[in-house]
């Protein structure tokens, strides 16, 4: 049996039963991470140590009777932009390439608690800042269906670990489209979870009322079951909402009759690849079929969506990256007075894109342009948030590509800040209006993964979980697995 | 030309809430350096604020009792900028919805009474503390982040002060209530309290204000009141020279007695505000506001007003007695058992405060408890011990810490008024000094002041005056 092709739910059956033990399952892994990861290149920080350590814990405490959960000795990883005490968190950035925090995030805690395995941390753009995983100051992560391709970003670490069988599950983290566009490029199913609903906490910040934390997993039940763990409120973020959790497995009927769904066209617009729109049409009417009601909508504001989250994005990540400065952690570069020792710090600490995006908020939020650029696209943030409340009226939920295109060669949009902006184009209206949104795999193009995106109402992860879940059973792409030249 | 200056103060209080502003580190002064922080006092990456209830509940407080406007909703902003003190390199403030507005306070400054605006009522947290080591090869800094997160309330006035004095008289009001309210201790030394004054002069009679410059962090009435002397003496020398007062930030140099330019308007940051996206917004409800309200103690103003109305005392001992909450409550303690409430008064302002301040003690610290001091007047009172003697028991009660009757029974001090033991004693007298007795007979009335004293000198002060002095004029 090839351990590493299963799914977390079905690893955590085996489990249960105790026809493998999680050492045997996380020996398996770390086996299966020595083969492939020198191609895929996921992992930043492996702590083999540890997780056989957890995995130890979770077998006696199965030796003796208990039943500690489902996702219980599961292997996992986790992108490395959260908080892991005793473990490096790098965030792809030189700043942090030695810093250890003394904390775990919340969400890490809340998987400790489930007894899950941690398998290391994971690749990503440098502060979670790009669409690639190119931007990663140590080295770029690779497409597992196409080694020449990029995984998408920023959490291509996390993505590429689940589509190569390097873990069970992941966590990444998605602000403008981080976790939905490289699922989608990747083949795996990966969700934004509603803005509030997992705690933030231990997450490294780049844009604070953007961030979100979200699970990367093989199936919809995994996501379910995964989002279950880390979903809920947490006192120390005064932005986690205090909305109850429901058991998201419970809830996966796969029967949709009736549900009405909305296609908003402005996402099937310019830039959109026509083999793309063929398999997520495709998709859509598969969805129809199974009972939905579909029915093309419009949200007339989606187009300023892209310019506005390039200026509240930057502004919140120019002030959460200030502290980035030498003094008190991370990379410290001298200088001859204090002015100097910020200046080469923050000159060699920072990779492109982080400096670009600091400069570019800096400016955005600096006097005599505030009011032109925050302040206006905190106002088109408003209108965009309406859009859906006002579709959301109508339906009950929203269907799109996730991204326009399959993945991308690596290299080839890496000089090209602005095409490389392009690809989270249908993910980012949903971050800012603070929506769960989830990418599934829908299908192929030029035999790369296709992703379908579904948004729903605030909190209402459930029904999204309940539609793909519907997808999926009535569909066999995400049984596929890249090849990866080994057996 | 004759000018006027325009001051306004922007002042800073510490509040003694237990926990920090956004995590629950203590906010204890002192303590070995960096011992009192966590992650999210420290700006750690992935760390988040969680806004202290006790913070909004102790701004409420203040800003009730400046006759403030409470906001119904308010937010906190990010105000950006790098000090190698500032953990996070922005500091979490208020901007443009503050806590409160539109409020003001009264101060009285000789004699005359006067209203001063207060602009708005802001939280927001403090930075940590830089200490500059010199050494051979070029100095270095330490930097100790106890401080940090440490709540604060910052006040800011309307440019409504008008001297050097006034702007002392603000500051020492705005302490007493801060004190009466117990938000903060208030202590200057500690930086617990301090202030920025903005100040510009015109001439006076002018409705336009002249160009202002902002003096830094004042940590002592004295050297704001003598900052303020001096800036306004170099405005004043500017204008009357022809020139332009420059727009600067301005710090006092306490040992030169000068104040300098930290930096130019050219200079100015620009801080880059923003609502901080990591704190929901706040809404304060009006049964908050009424709850707190409620739970305001009696204030400077108002306890002043009942001490002249309730028991008669004259406006000034008033005005001192409520100049501090922990005198006042001592006063009400005193005259709770001893209900002639000038004598307490005088004795509160004089010997009392004295044998304090000479010990550097606060009156909820006295070695006297108010119980003792109500029984010494007492002792006085009914004739036991004359009022010199009286003084000299106060200062043996601060000493020894122990009661009046005590000391006045170890020491035989009780006043002599066996008329037989002192006629004995005041026909001593009379026979000792007969040229004495010849000029009182003489008309010399002078001269009945030094027998008595005579007797008392005999007596070691225990004669009871009245008594001696019936006597000595019965034999004259």
């Amino acid at each position: 049996m090839d351990l590493h092709n299963l799914t977390a739910h079905e690893v955590g059956d085996l489990l249960r039963r105790r026809e493998v033990s999680a050492v045997e399952v996380t020996e398996a892994m770390l086996e299966r991470i020595e083969v492939v990861d020198g191609r895929v290149r996921a992992f930043l920080t492996r702590t083999a140590e540890q997780a056989l350590e957890q995995a130890r814990a979770v077998d006696a405490a199965r030796a003796r009777g208990e039943d500690p959960g489902i996702l219980a000795g599961v292997p996992m990883a986790l992108k490395d932009n959260l908080c892991t005490e005793g473990v490096r968190t790098t965030c792809a950035s030189r700043m942090l390439a030695e810093w250890i925090p003394p904390y775990d995030a919340t969400v890490v805690n809340r998987l400790k608690k489930a007894g899950a395995v941690i398998l290391g941390k994971l690749n990503m753009d440098e502060f979670a800042m790009g669409s690639s995983t190119e931007n990663s100051s140590f080295f770029p992560t690779r497409n597992p269906w196409d080694l020449e391709r990029v995984p998408g970003g920023s959490s291509g670490g996390s993505v590429a670990a689940v589509a190569a069988g390097e873990a069970y599950y992941t966590l990444g983290s998605d602000t403008g489209g981080s976790i939905r566009q490289p699922a989608s490029f990747c083949g795996v199913v990966g969700m934004k979870p509603t803005y509030g609903r997992v705690s933030r906490y231990g997450l490294v910040a780049f844009a604070s009322s953007l961030d979100q934390i979200g699970p990367v997993t093989r199936d919809v039940t995994d996501c379910a079951l995964v989002l279950g763990v880390i979903a809920g409120h947490d006192p120390l973020d005064s932005t986690s909402a205090d909305v109850p959790v429901p058991d998201y497995r419970a809830t996966l009927w796969p029967d949709i009759k009736g549900l009405k769904i909305g296609i908003p066209r402005e996402y099937f617009g310019t830039g959109i690849e026509p083999e793309v729109e063929n398999v997520v049409r495709r998709a859509i009417n598969k969805l129809e079929e199974l009972g939905a009601v579909c029915e093309e909508t419009s949200l007339p504001h989606t187009e300023y969506a892209l310019p506005a989250y390039y200026l509240v994005a930057p502004a919140e990540a120019s002030s959460n990256l200030a502290r980035y400065d030498g003094v008190g952690f991370g990379l410290r570069v001298p200088g001859r007075d204090i002015v100097e020792m910020y200046m080469n710090t923050r000159s060699q600490g920072f990779g492109p894109e982080v400096k670009r995006r600091i400069m570019l908020g800096t400016y955005a939020l600096s006097s005599g342009y505030y009011d032109a650029c925050y302040l206006k696209a905190l106002k088109v943030r408003t209108l965009i948030l309406k859009d859906f409340e006002n579709a959301f009226t109508k339906y009950d939920v929203l269907a799109t590509p996730t991204s326009p295109t399959v993945a991308f060669r690596l290299g080839e949009k890496a000089g090209d800040p602005l095409a490389m902006y392009l690809s989270d184009l249908c993910t980012i209206p949903i971050n800012m209006a603070g929506l769960p949104a989830i990418s599934l795999p829908c299908g192929f193009s030029q035999g790369l993964p296709v992703g379908l995106q579904l948004i729903g109402k605030a909190f209402d992860e459930a029904t999204l979980l309940r539609v793909a879940y519907a997808f999926e059973q009535a569909t066999e792409y995400h049984r596929r697995r890249p090849e990866l030249g080994v057996a | 030309m004759e000018y006027e200056a325009v001051i306004g103060l922007e002042v800073h209080v510490e509040l003694k809430t237990n926990a920090k502003a956004f995590c629950s580190c203590t906010t204890a002064f002192g303590g070995e350096p960096n011992t009192h922080v966590c992650p999210v006092c420290l700006g750690l990456p992935g760390v988040l604020p969680v806004i202290n209830r006790r913070v909004v509940e102790f701004g409420l407080k203040t800003a009730l009792a400046l006759n403030c406007q409470v906001a119904s909703f308010c937010k906190f902003d990010r105000k950006n900028y790098y000090y190698p003190d500032l953990p996070k390199n922005y500091q979490i403030s208020q901007y443009d919805l503050p806590l409160a507005r539109g409020g003001y306070l009264t101060i009285n400054v000789d004699g005359k009474e006067r209203v001063i605006g207060i602009t708005r009522v802001h939280m927001e947290e403090d930075a940590g503390k830089l200490i500059h080591v010199d050494s051979p090869d070029g100095g270095y800094s330490l930097v100790d982040y106890n401080r940090t997160g440490v709540p604060l309330l910052e006040i800011v006035s309307e440019p409504d002060l008008r001297s050097p004095a006034e702007a002392r008289a603000y500051m020492e009001k705005l302490r007493t209530i801060l004190q009466y309210l117990d938000v903060s201790d208030c202590k200057m030394e500690e930086g617990s309290l301090r202030c920025d004054a903005n100040v510009s002069v015109r001439p006076r009679g002018s409705q336009t204000f002249g160009t202002k410059t902002e003096v830094k962090n004042l940590n002592s009435f004295r050297s704001l009141q003598r900052a303020l002397e001096y800036e306004i003496e170099r405005q004043i020398a500017i204008l009357e020279s022809g020139g332009r007062v420059e727009q600067a930030t301005m710090a006092w140099d306490e040992s030169r007695n000068v104040t300098y330019v930290m930096r130019t308007k050219e200079e100015a940051q620009d801080y880059r505000y923003f609502p901080d996206p990591d704190l929901v917004p706040l809404e304060i409800d009006a049964a908050w506001i009424e709850r707190v309200r409620r739970e305001l103690p009696e204030l400077p103003d108002a306890r002043c007003r009942r001490l002249i109305e309730d028991y008669g005392l004259p406006a000034y001992d008033a005005g001192v007695i409520t100049s501090s909450r922990d005198l006042a409550d001592y006063f009400d303690r005193v005259v709770a058992l001893y209900p002639d409430a000038k004598t307490v008064s005088n004795w509160l302002m004089g010997d009392f405060l004295r044998l304090l301040n000479a010990a550097d003690l606060e009156p909820r610290q006295s070695p006297v408890p108010p119980e003792e001091l109500a029984s010494l007047l007492q002792l006085q009172k009914d004739g036991t011990i004359s009022g010199k003697i009286a003084k000299q028991v106060l200062e043996e009660m601060f000493a020894s810490g122990k009661g009046a009757r005590q000391i006045v029974e170890e020491k035989g001090l009780v006043q002599i008024s066996d008329e037989a033991a002192l006629t004995r004693i005041v026909e001593e007298v009379l026979a000792a000094n007969p040229s004495v007795v010849e000029d009182y007979r003489n008309g010399k009335e002078k001269a009945l002041g030094y027998l008595v004293g005579q007797v008392m000198k005999a007596t070691k002060g225990k004669a009871n005056p009245s008594l001696v002095n019936r006597l000595l004029k019965e034999r004259l």
